[in-house]
């Protein structure tokens, strides 16, 4: 059985290396670990897809349902991610209903999508005002290794990407479903980069072990273009202005990187 | 009830709605020690946001297993109150006081010693009265004022504003509209004595080099915004001070 | 090797107050070679140490103060004390009765119950466990009568003065008994309320302008006029 706590001398491991520009796995500050994509996963979701980044797993389901729209953008679709820790996942998870961690998971993948508008929601209006389509987006971590935030939006991304939406057409002020499929309407690619700060030192995609030593982390969130959509930082720790403006540089880098595996061509 | 958009938020000369430059902070007014019971407390007012904040402990931490063996127990609660929006709001916590709770208490527990009281819990709870965009960067400065009313042992104080770009130009303070129809909010907390960044979150699309304006930006709102807590900290000692010492 | 402020000048948490070879006396702490304020309060240099007189500050338990708390729980053999600290505090059945504790016998609440104020001495204290108090001493124990005033701990040096100054002069003017608790619960009895009164109204005031000078002056002068009643006796000021 694993415990959650851990033995202080390797916190002083793991923070001496940071100094020496190391990690424990080998890998270098700006490195991420081994990711596999794989789309299609689940049957019954419109859109679906898993990431394994390490040994960090989750998985994301999309789902489309017709429904309101929001009063002040009669035209445009919703969008509605939802994150959920089940307890498998972690000795650290408890069930229940969505605690801060998983609502601020939902949340900063939700930014990082809506933000770079990477839905075109304008597109998937079918009465204004009174029908649209919502996409709903399920993130469920299935193993925690470190860094949820980065591989929940990829996967998010990626199952997005393999979202299929049914062709229809409105008759009679009905929905009318019609033979086929149309991929759902993407316009962007947003990718986040999560860092962790130990030592003064910024390392990208902090496993969990380097979680639990960090004093905190940032994660930038870049758009196709380069540009920062989203960020956020967390933890009990600081930044200073420089610290920040040099993980904002890198996570765009890193995100070009990464944007490669999900978007093809 | 929904309100009319305005045709534009920024006008040709750099002029916002408000008759503020692009470099302007809302009109500021603090004060601490307002409510008899709380051990601290702090009340802002900035544009149309107010925002009242208490603090209790350090006390036993309740329930017990919460207990940290070896500091004190930080809690911020951010909660707006139902008629503090246009639209009734259910007292009931959202996702975003959630979330918002979380990245305050994480803006500010840098800033609390929080190692020279072990097993107990610190309770910080801010309320919006009265809300105009920026409320999670004014609350931050209200929490930070009624943890030093309190008497609480602090590295510093934490100071927060936001920055953001509405209709192509770079400015400071956003309101609620401003927010809304604008390209990117940041909001931003800072630690002056330590030159630190303890809130950073940000919304919209900037290019990098705008992120880093922005950036600079809100540490500058930030400055503003420590000289004048510190004043309003004073002020109680020096009125007494000057008016029995003459 | 250098200073930033004046002494007694008033700091808020964060601020720098010197730099160099110096020692981080109260309320202040030290990173890397700089000491920080973390309280607002009078800041004072005392050669190499640097220390922040508090304005404002609750009470953190120190063994030999003489506190005044209230009741809050009876236990078996225990009672608990709210002494207005982060950490309640425990007083022993068998410390009040001088013998060991006979379930049987003594009945806990008739002693001491919720809600009775009690004076009793802190005689062990550390991290890992809650107050241990004492009322061993003479003047020790339950408080029968008198009036009490809640005052922040910071300010009860001043209320005893240099070397008892202030408190000697309250006792002789108001005609009542002080006891003062570290943790800033003072206890006045006198003759009548009106003396009791008069006595709280003193320190009030010591409370209010604690940090300026002057004050033991002023605040004999306020008790001596409030004496006089209708027949003032106006000073030249």
């Amino acid at each position: 059985m694993k415990s959650s706590i851990m033995v202080r001398v390797k916190q002083k491991q793991i923070a001496q290396l940071v100094s020496l520009g190391k990690r424990l796995d080998g890998r270098g500050l700006t490195d991420y670990r081994e990711i596999q994509l794989e789309v299609g996963v689940a049957g019954r979701a419109e859109g679906s897809a898993r990431v394994r980044l390490g040994k960090t797993e989750v998985m994301v389901g999309t789902k489309i349902e017709i429904g309101e729209p929001f009063p002040d953008v009669p035209d445009q679709g919703v969008l509605t991610v939802n994150a959920e820790l089940v307890p498998l996942a972690s000795p650290t998870f408890e069930p229940g209903p969505p605690d801060e961690n998983s609502i601020e998971l939902a949340r900063v993948v939700d930014r990082g999508i809506r933000e770079s508008k990477a839905i075109a929601l304008e597109e998937l209006c079918v009465e204004p005002g009174k029908k649209v389509f919502i996409i709903f987006v399920d993130v469920y971590v299935l193993n925690h290794d470190g860094n949820l935030i980065d591989a929940s939006a990829l996967a998010a991304l990626a199952a997005l990407l393999n979202t299929k939406m049914f062709k229809y057409e409105v008759k009679e002020g009905e929905i009318k479903v019609k033979p086929g499929y149309i991929p759902l309407p993407m316009k962007n690619y947003p990718i986040a980069v999560t860092f962790a700060k130990i030592n003064d030192k910024l390392i990208v995609d902090p496993w969990l072990e380097e979680e639990q030593v960090m004093d905190a982390r940032i994660t930038i969130t870049t758009d196709k273009d380069g540009k920062v959509c989203a960020a956020q930082k967390g933890g009990y720790g600081c930044f200073t202005t420089q610290q920040v403006l040099e993980a904002a540089k890198i996570a765009k880098e890193k995100a070009e990187e990464l944007r490669k595996l999900v978007v093809k061509g | 009830m929904s309100q009319k958009k305005p045709e534009k938020l920024v006008d040709e000369n750099d002029v916002r709605l408000d008759s503020r430059g692009l470099n302007k902070l809302r009109p500021i007014k603090i004060e601490v020690g307002v409510l008899g019971n709380a051990d601290g407390s702090a009340y802002i007012e900035q544009g149309k946001n107010k925002i009242l904040a208490a603090v209790y402990g350090p006390k036993e931490a309740h329930p017990k297993h919460l207990a940290i063996p070896d500091r004190a127990l930080l809690r911020c609660r951010y909660h707006m109150a139902p008629f503090s929006v246009e639209e009734r709001k259910s007292p009931a916590p959202s996702r975003r006081e959630v979330e918002l709770s979380k990245v305050i208490t994480e803006a500010i527990e840098p800033a609390v010693l929080v190692e020279y009281y072990p097993r107990t819990s610190i309770d910080t709870f801010i309320e919006v009265l009265q809300a105009d965009g920026g409320t999670r960067c004014a609350a931050i400065t209200v929490a930070s004022l009624a943890l030093a009313d309190a008497g609480i042992p602090m590295r510093g104080l934490v100071a927060a504003c936001a920055a953001g770009k509405v209709e192509g130009r770079l400015l400071l303070d956003l309101t609620d509209v401003e927010d809304k129809g604008g390209e990117a909010d940041l909001p931003l907390a800072w630690m002056p004595n330590l030159n630190a960044i303890t809130l950073l979150q940000m919304d919209g699309s900037l290019t990098i080099d705008e992120f880093e304006q922005v950036v600079n930006m809100a540490v500058e709102g930030c400055k503003q915004i420590y000289e004048l807590q510190k004043e309003v900290l004073k002020a109680k000692y020096v009125t007494v001070k000057e008016e029995v010492e003459e | 090797m250098p200073t930033f402020y004046e002494k007694r000048e008033i700091v808020t948490p964060g601020d720098l107050l010197a730099e160099g070879d110096y020692m981080a006396g109260d309320n202040t702490y030290k990173e890397d070679d700089k000491i920080y304020a973390t309280r607002v309060g009078l800041v004072g240099y005392d050669d190499r140490k640097v220390f922040v007189v508090a304005l404002k500050a609750f009470y953190v338990p120190s063994v030999g103060d003489l506190v005044i708390g209230k009741v809050v729980e009876v236990g078996l053999g225990s009672w608990i004390i709210d002494i207005r600290a982060p950490y309640p505090a425990v007083l022993r059945a068998s410390d009040v009765l001088n013998r060991p504790f006979k379930p049987q016998r003594d009945d806990m609440p008739s002693i001491l119950d919720v809600g009775d104020l009690v004076m009793a001495k802190i005689v062990a204290y550390d991290r890992t466990r809650a107050p241990l108090l004492n009322t061993r001493e003479p003047d020790l124990g339950k408080i029968e009568r008198g009036q009490i005033v809640e005052i922040t701990p910071t300010k009860i040096p001043r209320v005893i003065g240099r070397k008892g100054s202030m408190i000697t002069m309250l006792k002789q003017e108001t005609n009542c008994q002080i006891a003062v608790g570290q943790n800033g619960v003072i206890l006045v009895s006198g003759k009548s309320p009106k003396d009791e009164q008069l006595a709280v109204m003193a320190i009030r005031k010591i409370e209010e302008e604690a940090h300026t000078s002057g004050l033991t002056d002023r605040v004999t002068q306020m008790v001596r006029s409030e004496k006089g009643g209708v027949e003032h006796v106006s000073e030249e000021t």
